[in-house]
């Protein structure tokens, strides 16, 4: 077995995902099947392969010109206090209200 | 006035010849749209106000005689992950039911800005997530081929409402085969540039590495003249590419004659199916058109399922981080501290398939896992790419499937969650070495079912890729 309820558990709460008894369950069986495919990765050598987070590294550079240019310095407006809390489900004061985090 | 399926060209010769104005069309398409929504479910909102004012302002230019846009009057439908100031945006989620986002989407605004009518946002899987449409909080779309079957997913929506011929073309996003394997499924045009070649601001963040925004069309003319308009480098996406935007639409000469062109031997194992025998005839046709065709191989293949699931879910764990209650309209009812909050908010309001992805993303971004699980499917993305790269030092196009089956029933897969990652195997390794690749019908099963075919070429070389589709096309039209 690759993963057990308990790591499902521990995996849930650090991703801040509240499941419910039935989703452990239901999670432990696709992850560990998921998991399970995942390690045939350990076949393939990769020794003296460099991991890959970006796929135009290799690309001709003038044509993706990443970083190498920089922006005008220029001022532009930002989206506002009252656009920025739009669809906020609980706005308040020009913030973002939340249950109390520190007890006085 | 009813108005038949147009193109790009048609909805341009109808306005200048005042056949119609953009307002008659953009009404009559609106009201179709709204009818044929009852059997596909293709559309989750319509944005009429937009698209007739819109409208408006192309007959305004061509009634002054300015030059009224490539896109001038075309009906535009919009995945629902991509945002549009004013108009609510779900991104197929409970959790974003009521937002509207206060900005446009970079591909959205360059639309307008040429002339293009924004009908309304379609049906997707929930944050893209899925390959069946059948992942979204607002219910499954229906594929107008055939209503008892998948459109394909994730971007679903955008594919039947353009086979249904309720928009000229439509807005996708893809990630792993998001807009081709719908597109297959439906039977139109889907296309995928280079990763960079169109900005994802305004995308909702899937995977940043991998998303896509790519056009959908019923002809590949169209999809290159729409790809045209939305490509180019945007200051407010910093991987947006700055190389320039050939006039694509202008290079479909029709001819193909020397290009050489690989089938990848690990794609052909099973070519008994259907299928698989619709892309060998493809094959056959493009031969005949004077292309090489030569056996490759892309020998990484069999381990791109298991990277790009790592690779993908590791950043989606990431990008939904954000879904947290604070800042985007739904939030739980019945918490007492942040934390429950939190995890109410995210437990109540994704679906079982995000669920299981950020779970799997969490699991191997976790301590103990970052190293056998991410950094090695990193290192195996890179392979992925050098079978590719070296593959293109003797083609100029690699031809292959776009999905293993055509569109199945709706419910048929839903409880394999393996399978169905499984399934996207012909798409995900394009994606995963960020090159241009397309699906373009290739014929249709005994039952009716379309197929669409895959080609995929280097980095920026969306033209070899556009040509040797078109030429292709001209060979199947009746």
């Amino acid at each position: 077995m690759k993963i057990t309820e308990k790591e499902v558990r521990h995996v849930a709460d650090l991703a801040n995902l509240k499941l419910t008894e039935a989703e452990v369950a239901r999670f432990q069986a696709d992850l560990d099947g998921i998991l399970q495919h995942m390690d045939r990765l350990n076949e393939i050598d990769t020794s003296g392969v460099e991991p890959m987070a970006q796929v135009l590294l290799g690309a001709d550079p003038a044509a993706t010109d990443q970083g190498t240019t920089l922006r005008a310095d220029e001022a532009v407006l930002p989206l506002g206090n009252q656009a920025a809390l739009a669809n906020a489900p609980q706005p308040g004061g020009g913030y973002f209200k939340v249950p109390k985090v520190i007890e006085r | 006035m009813k108005i038949p399926p147009l193109t790009i060209d048609g909805v341009r010769e109808g306005l200048l010849s005042r056949q119609f104005s953009a307002a008659e069309l953009a009404g009559e398409a609106l009201r179709f749209a709204e009818a044929e929504n009852a059997t596909t479910g293709a559309y989750l909102h319509f944005s009429p106000e937009r698209a007739l004012a819109a409208a408006r302002q192309v007959d305004d230019k061509i009634a002054r005689g300015e030059e009224p846009g490539p896109l001038a009057g075309v009906t535009v439908a919009v995945k629902d992950v991509i945002v549009t100031k004013g108009i609510l945006t779900t991104c197929g989620s409970k959790l974003l039911a009521h937002y509207i986002p206060p900005y446009d989407a970079t591909a959205v605004e360059r639309i307008e800005q040429a002339g293009g009518i924004l009908m309304g946002k379609t049906n997707c899987d929930e944050f893209a997530m899925g390959s069946s449409n059948e992942n979204s909080a607002f219910g499954p779309v229906r594929n107008p081929v055939a209503t008892d079957r998948v459109p394909g997913g994730s971007s679903g929506g955008s594919a039947a409402a353009v086979a249904q011929g309720t928009a000229v073309v439509a807005l996708g996003s893809d990630t792993g085969g998001s807009i081709r394997q719908p597109a297959s499924f439906c039977g139109v045009v889907g296309v995928t540039p280079t990763y960079g070649r169109v900005s994802r601001y305004g995308l909702t963040a899937f995977a940043s590495s991998l998303d896509h925004i790519g056009p959908l069309a019923r002809s590949v003319k169209d999809s290159a003249t729409l790809l045209g308009v939305i490509a180019g480098r945007d200051p407010r996406d910093a991987t947006s590419a700055a190389a320039p935007v050939p006039d694509y639409a202008a290079q479909l000469t029709g001819s193909v004659k020397g290009l050489k062109l690989g089938l990848p031997r690990e794609y052909l194992k099973d070519l008994t199916s259907e299928t698989g025998q619709l892309i060998l005839k493809g094959v056959e046709t493009l031969k005949s058109l004077g292309c090489e065709v030569r056996e490759i191989s892309l020998p990484a293949t069999d381990y791109a399922i298991a990277t790009y699931y790592i690779i993908a879910t590791a950043e989606a764990s990431s990008n939904l981080a954000r879904y947290d209650g604070v800042r985007y309209t739904f939030r739980s009812g019945s918490s007492e501290t942040l934390s429950d909050m939190y995890r109410n908010t995210r437990g109540e309001g994704f679906g079982a398939e995000c669920k299981r992805r950020i779970m799997l993303g969490t699991y191997v971004l976790s301590a103990g896992y970052y190293d056998a699980y991410y950094l090695k499917a990193q290192k195996v993305r890179g392979l992925i790419a050098r079978d590719f790269a070296n593959a293109f030092q003797q083609v100029d196009a690699i031809v292959a499937p776009v999905s293993p089956f055509p569109a199945f029933k709706l419910g048929e897969k839903v409880d394999d969650p393996l399978a169905m990652y499984l399934s996207d195997i012909f798409t995900i390794t394009g994606s995963l070495a960020g090159i241009p690749c397309m699906s373009v019908p290739c014929g249709k099963t005994a039952e009716g079912l379309p197929v669409g075919m895959q080609i995929l070429t280097r980095h920026f070389d969306e033209s070899t890729m556009f040509r040797l589709a078109d030429a292709f096309e001209r060979t199947q039209r009746t």
